[in-house]
């Protein structure tokens, strides 16, 4: 029993604001310095070192930000997901605050998927935009991030936003994978998944390192800018609290 | 049950009683859906095949109308609370409200639908395909917008975030019912799209109310 209060204990401790924050205002410097390096090399490959591709020209290199921002888009849904169920389960207030601080970035990346789509497109299926499956349910998306949005800012209570906007969240979640498989169900204009964990990739080996430096880039960013956002909302949320003003950060 | 239909039947005679928010609703919705032609030219062609999207968008809209009076005037009398506290259980009182909502707003829409067909040019049968499909999903989208008016309840902006949040939420809606209007008039037959409306319907019955309950419990606590 005791074991299990330690275990418990240290897994909640980075749960409280006061812990967190100063953690967070550690490790951001590093996810950031991390992301830019990990760009640099992906754009350098993607753009200057890997060939040209045998079909579809030049045009097929907004690949290196066009697919990292999809997966982005509907991973950071999920991850949102995740925390709005630890709102429920554990009642903690960090995780509706990274739900929340998450949220632009998911926007951000969903609205990058869909322009560098239109890019794309322009040259390849000779139209900005097409209503295919895949472009729909991620517009859809789009939709989702504003609306969690839109119902967060519009709630004053601190504690009826974090638990509105975890219930919208978790409904939302059911288009994630609706996303990712139209392509399968479908069989639309969209091209299927030119990655897979469990077939060979069907790629030159320098696209491919390009797109997953690219997408561990845009991981890092993601993780380096919630960061930033989740201290934010912290001294936001905490600006009365002892610990806070003893950090001198109020 | 005796609670279900006693809840039931309160608001159906609390709308009996404000005829005049149900021919609104109506008119909106006969007025949406005879815009189109004045916008996109009366070619009959064109009309026919626009016609069972433009009457479900317009059936769409139009039930999104009534949902900031499903529970708002009952959270501020109070009577929202009491029925918190009662021995009802909250999401089959919710399920009262929206299955007496879904009578009031819906079932109207459902009857006048025949009539757009008609001004659209469609045939009988796609006619009562529409409308079949209108039964179907109609109530799935009065579930989703309860959801949406128990989590904007007493929000000053609800009124505009109800269809930010609830719109892309029935665009499956949306595509299973004009597709089985499309389906039949192409000669392929509108089983599966009904089908899959009657199975989205049967999942949305069974889950929504619990939603809306806790929704509601978020809100006014």
């Amino acid at each position: 029993m005791a074991t299990l209060t330690a275990s418990r204990s240290r897994f909640f401790r980075y749960a409280s604001p006061a812990t967190f924050y100063p953690l967070a205002g550690r490790l951001w410097p590093w996810f950031a310095a991390v992301a830019a390096v990990l760009a640099l090399a992906g754009l350098a490959i993607g753009l200057l070192i890997a060939p040209t591709d045998a079909t579809q020209g030049d045009s097929y290199r907004i690949i290196f930000i066009h697919v990292p921002a999809a997966w982005m888009s509907m991973f950071i849904y999920l991850v949102m997901a995740f925390y709005a169920v630890l709102t429920f389960v554990f009642q903690t207030r960090l995780s509706a605050m990274m739900m929340r601080a998450l949220a632009p970035t998911g926007a951000m990346f969903t609205f990058i998927a869909l322009w560098t789509g239109a890019l794309w497109g322009k040259p390849t299926w000779g139209a900005w935009w097409v209503w295919d499956a895949r472009l729909t349910s991620e517009l859809i998306l789009l939709f989702l991030y504003l609306g969690f949005m839109a119902l967060q800012s519009a709630i004053d209570d601190t504690r009826r936003a974090d638990r509105a906007g975890a219930l919208v969240a978790l409904v939302g979640v059911v288009n994630v994978p609706i996303i990712y498989f139209s392509v399968k169900w479908w069989n639309t204009l969209h091209q299927g998944a030119s990655v897979s964990l469990t077939r060979a990739p069907s790629m030159a080996r320098e696209m491919l390192i390009g797109m997953l430096l690219m997408a561990l880039a845009c991981w890092m960013y993601s993780i380096a800018v919630a960061l930033v956002r989740v201290r934010a909302l912290i001294v936001e949320r905490e600006r009365d609290a002892a610990w806070l003003r003893e950090a001198g950060e109020a | 049950m005796n609670a279900l239909v006693a809840i039931m039947r309160f608001e159906l005679l609390l709308a009996w009683r404000r005829k005049s928010a149900l021919a609104t609703t109506l008119g909106f919705f006969v007025i949406v859906a005879s815009l189109f032609p004045l916008g996109l030219g009366a070619d009959p062609q064109l009309l026919r095949l626009i016609g069972s999207g433009v009457v479900w968008v317009a059936a769409l809209l139009a039930t999104l109308l009534g949902l900031a009076r499903l529970f708002a005037a009952d959270h501020e009398d109070g009577t929202l609370e009491q029925l918190r506290l009662s021995c009802v259980p909250l999401p089959l009182a919710a399920l009262a409200k929206i299955g007496a909502h879904w009578l009031v707003t819906a079932v109207p829409l459902c009857l006048a639908a025949p009539i757009l067909g008609l001004q659209y040019g469609l045939s009988a049968s796609a006619i009562g395909v529409l409308v079949a499909s209108l039964v179907l999903g109609t109530p799935v989208l009065c579930l989703l917008g309860a959801m949406g008016a128990a989590l904007t309840l007493g929000l000053r902006a609800g009124g505009v975030l109800v269809p930010v949040l609830v719109l892309p939420l029935e665009v499956p809606v949306l595509i299973m019912g004009a597709g089985s209007v499309e389906a039949h008039m192409n000669g392929l037959g509108a089983g599966p799209w009904l089908s899959l409306l009657a199975a989205l319907l049967i999942v949305f019955v069974l889950a929504t109310p619990w939603v809306v309950a806790f929704a509601l419990r978020i809100s006014s606590e």
